[in-house]
């Protein structure tokens, strides 16, 4: 238990942080998710045929390619991208983009095509009764979405989004690829300095079983309490 | 679009690989779900459990923690090295392969375990009324149905196994992934190499996903009154 003493002997406090950062991280790919879900589903659930082809295209391409790649294309790309927009406002020179938003950014883009199927799912199992009762009652489009279909789909989905946390809590192991320290990083560098990768890795699997139960238990608090009344 | 032509032979040669773990893993882990899904669905307690913690584990970790504890973990362990299991441990290719095996074995019994859960009892107390004995009611009865309910799901599990053997790039083997990840990182150009990868891959869920469908059409006599 050497190995994870607290302090400069063990790897304890270095895994503790990095354990804080693979929260960190998947919170916030999360919610650039959940935001981009929303701008998709709207696409998806539009009468535009243009905008359902780009719905559909989001969603296709980013649950059918693996994780991994599109990693690679944000951190390959992506301090190209920040510099070639930075080009037009005129400021010219190399700009290195944090490996942190590298990686909520790309789980994030990952994670959002898996919302806006749950949220579409969650939209479309609305009883329509209550689409037509907020027309009926007078309610603007923005308001009665507001107020009467997101707290319903929000309970609908739920269940799903519990799914979507688990699989963007894994994901966020591959950003270890791009030197972000996680989890994963940490166990890799640990592992390489103490030469112990089986100690590190199934160290790494039981934090990552913590997670995953400390969210569940969470999930099913939220689920009990928004099933009140059902 | 020069790099797009140049990088198309060698990415659809990486193809391969991937194809080849994909298909050998999803074999393989179809027979370890179906016997983690039997024992789940045995009255033993001991298999019960045994299967219960080993679905929980394999799909509460990431892939790739597991594939490193079995790539760069397990050979690190004496007794292992010196016994025959190192045959298959000392090789990336062998490892990535058992990796995915024991990841898509723990979804697919949990998508088989719901399958049998889901057979309409009638159905059984029908075969017994007839005097099937329990190896016919099994193999004549429960497993075709089990198998036709389990298809939208397993599709999806196909799907995933075909995106999770990406990782195997991780243990230095030269799956598409891993050779895009070459291209890029020597070009610079990652947005043509991810459009032709990343093409590749969509072609081969579409594959998937109508082979899916149709074998669901196929199969769907159950249902048809």
């Amino acid at each position: 238990m050497g190995l994870l003493a607290y302090g400069d002997t063990g790897w304890g406090d270095e895994l503790f942080f990095a354990t804080l950062m693979t929260i960190a991280v998947a919170f916030t790919a999360i919610l650039i998710g959940f935001l981009l879900a929303s701008i998709f589903v709207s696409f998806k659930l539009s009468k535009n045929k243009f905008l359902n082809i780009i719905g559909a295209s989001y969603t296709t391409v980013f649950r059918g390619v693996p994780e991994l790649l599109v990693i690679y294309l944000f951190f390959f790309g992506g301090s190209g991208a920040v510099m070639y927009i930075a080009k037009i406002f005129g400021h010219s020179g190399y700009i290195e983009v944090n490996a942190f938003i590298t990686g909520a950014v790309s789980i994030g883009v990952i994670s959002g095509a898996y919302s806006t199927e749950v949220f579409r799912g969650a939209i479309e199992s609305i009883d329509r009764g209550q689409f037509e009762a907020s027309k009926v009652l007078g309610f603007k489009k923005n308001i009665y979405y507001y107020k009467v279909i997101i707290p319903q789909m929000l309970r609908l989905a739920l269940p799903n989004i519990n799914n979507v946390w688990q699989i963007t809590l894994k994901d966020t192991s591959l950003i270890s690829v791009t030197g972000l320290v996680e989890i994963m990083r940490q166990s890799y560098i640990a592992a390489g300095s103490t030469r112990d990768p089986l100690f590190f890795y199934s160290f790494a699997a039981v934090l990552y079983l913590f997670l995953t139960f400390v969210s569940m238990q969470i999930f099913n608090k939220l689920e009990k309490k928004f099933k009140k009344g059902y | 679009m020069d790099l797009i032509i140049e990088s198309l032979p060698k990415l659809l040669n990486a193809t391969k690989l991937t194809i080849q773990l994909t298909i050998i893993s999803l074999i393989l882990g179809i027979f370890v779900g179906g016997i983690f899904a039997l024992m789940r669905i045995s009255k033993n307690k001991f298999l019960y459990f045994l299967s219960y913690y080993y679905s929980y584990i394999f799909r509460g970790t990431p892939l790739l923690v597991q594939i490193f504890i079995i790539y760069f973990g397990l050979g690190q362990v004496e007794w292992i090295r010196e016994s025959f299991l190192w045959i298959v441990l000392k090789e990336p290719y062998s490892c990535a392969i058992l990796a995915f095996t024991l990841n898509t074995g723990a979804y697919t019994s949990e998508i088989f375990r719901s399958a049998f859960e889901t057979i309409n009892k009638g159905i059984l107390e029908a075969s017994k009324s007839l005097g099937l004995n329990s190896i016919h009611t099994f193999f004549k009865i429960k497993l075709p149905i089990a198998i036709k309910q389990s298809l939208p799901a397993y599709g999806n599990e196909m799907i995933l196994v075909l995106k999770g053997t990406s990782l195997a790039s991780t243990v230095t083997l030269l799956d598409l992934t891993g050779v895009a990840k070459h291209i890029i990182s020597t070009t610079f150009r990652p947005i043509e190499v991810f459009v032709v990868a990343g093409g590749i891959y969509l072609l081969m869920t579409f594959i998937i996903h109508n082979f899916i469908k149709f074998l669901e059409k196929r199969y769907d006599y159950y249902e048809k009154k």
